[in-house]
């Protein structure tokens, strides 16, 4: 993949986009692609320099066309896995049809809201090199289709307080953020039919990850305590259990860290 | 009307006590008319609000009243829907009911802490149109609740100036979604309605101020809930 490609297509819809990557690390950075760095490990250094970039808060320009990044990814994921014969069930393609069609709904209203300033489709490699055959494995599929969407909500409530000054942006923010989340919840609710295990549910509990696999995705969801309060030890709950609390409060992700996992599973620009 | 709840984890105390301070207080109230001015100078506005009216409240403190008044009536359904579940209820949707009661339990008293002596009080709700012994009258009802609940929420955070409560409101509402997608899938199985009348043409779920969301709630109450006051 062309990293200066990327940093191009940044840059021209974020005009200081290569001003705010510190000089020192783009040499260092540079340095290393010049090494014997593994091809394949490139997308995570790209999100780590990004990481850097972006660490600050966000404009409302730089939110939506990270919504968009996320929302491209899932577009393709589900396209390519709806015309991908023999890959779901009859019983489950009326779900995944919908998630598509959402998806590309969200893809339409970003690009809309946009214009000229919306980054471009890239490249994707849904098998992120080889490690999940999600084309071919439908169990496997669905486990990166609830992951993509746990991360999609944690990716969007993250977003919320940077859109806080501009009120009508925030409420679309808002409605395709609690989409993302029946989405996350019927893909989980799926895996857990396919896995036998009642304790899949529809919402987090812990930060039990889907799949091993994808444990990052899942880091800080046991967290309880909410505005200074431990949930876990208000009285009224009673003999509610901690892991319980866990599921009723879902947690924001930072942009850095959901361009973390987004990483490996974009190639490059198209 | 005596309060349908019988919730076997919270007490309802609290309700019980301001039933009786009310009636206690009025029997005083006749008791001492003569010195009426002292009396009213006692009252908070809360209270001139009218005999059972609930007025949520201003600023962001009247949101989370909001929301706490939303999780109340939730957590109040739940509770009852499990002390007297239909007839044949699945293992699947025990579970999956048990664990939505307790979730909006946590909900109900996470705000009732967070909002300390603002708290507005415990309301009594009014299930009377709903057959808890029928699975489709106590799932689409659910449905109706989780939808609502997520309406009001998307509706209600750009009228939050706090971010650290807007992050929260954030928090829970991605949860209500999840419960309204998996009620759904209980009702229609790997159908559409998980995610399907709710979104617009632009794949966005629904947004509702308050001055909608309060009259759709208000027939599940006998409290009168007033959000007047409330941000717009």
């Amino acid at each position: 993949m062309n990293i200066f490609k990327i940093l191009d297509d940044l840059q021209k819809v974020d005009g200081d986009a290569i001003g705010r990557i510190d000089h020192a690390t783009r040499r260092m950075f540079m340095n290393r692609i010049g090494s014997t760095l593994a091809a394949a490990a490139v997308p995570t250094v790209f999100a780590s320099i990004v990481n850097k970039a972006y660490a600050a808060s966000a404009t409302p320009i730089e939110v939506l066309n990270f919504a968009l990044t996320l929302e491209y990814l899932e577009e393709t994921f589900y396209f390519q896995a709806n015309r991908t014969p023999g890959l779901i069930p009859g019983m489950y393609s009326l779900v995944f049809s919908q998630i598509e069609k959402h998806e590309r709904q969200h893809v339409e209203f970003l690009q809309g809201a946009l214009g000229a300033a919306a980054v471009k489709r890239l490249n994707y490699d849904f098998t992120a090199g080889g490690k999940f055959p999600t084309m071919t494995d439908f169990p496997t599929f669905v486990t990166v289709s609830a992951a993509f969407e746990d991360t999609g909500v944690r990716a969007y409530k993250g977003q919320a307080g940077n859109l806080i000054s501009t009120p009508q942006l925030l409420e679309y923010a808002l409605q395709v953020h609690s989409v993302e989340a029946r989405h996350a919840a019927i893909a989980r609710k799926i895996l857990g039919t396919l896995t036998s295990n009642p304790m899949m549910k529809g919402w987090i509990t812990e930060d039990k990850p889907v799949n091993p696999a994808v444990a990052p995705i899942y880091a800080g969801e046991g967290n309880t305590t909410h505005l200074g309060i431990d949930a876990a030890t208000l009285a009224g709950i009673g003999s509610i259990t901690r892991a319980t609390v866990t599921e009723s409060f879902d947690e924001p992700l930072e942009m850095a860290d959901v361009l973390k996992i987004a990483g490996p599973f974009i190639v490059g620009p198209k | 009307m005596e309060k349908i709840s019988t919730n076997p984890v919270v007490s309802s105390d609290s309700q019980i006590l301001s039933k009786v301070n009310r009636r206690y207080f009025l029997r005083s109230a006749g008791v001492a008319a003569a010195t009426g001015a002292f009396i009213l100078g006692a009252c908070t506005e809360k209270d001139l609000a009218g005999d059972d009216t609930v007025d949520l409240g201003t600023g962001d403190v009247g949101i989370l009243n909001y929301a706490y008044a939303l999780e109340q009536l939730e957590a109040a359904f739940y509770i009852q829907v499990m002390t007297t579940p239909y007839l044949n209820m699945t293992d699947a949707e025990k579970w999956a009911l048990t664990d939505i009661r307790d979730h909006e339990i946590i909900h109900r008293e996470f705000f009732k802490k967070a909002l300390g002596d603002s708290a507005i009080k415990g309301l009594t709700p009014n299930f009377a149109s709903i057959d808890f012994q029928d699975r489709m009258s106590v799932l689409k009802s659910a449905m109706l609740f989780e939808d609502t609940g997520v309406s009001a929420y998307n509706g209600a955070g750009k009228l939050l100036k706090d971010v650290n409560y807007l992050l929260v409101a954030g928090k829970i509402v991605s949860v209500e979604a999840r419960h309204a997608a998996i009620i759904a899938d209980l009702i229609n199985p790997n159908a559409l309605e998980f995610a399907n009348g709710q979104i617009n043409e632009m794949g966005l779920d629904r947004a509702y101020s308050p001055s909608v969301i309060l009259p759709m709630v208000q027939p599940f109450v006998m409290n009168k809930i007033s959000g007047n006051l409330l941000p717009r």
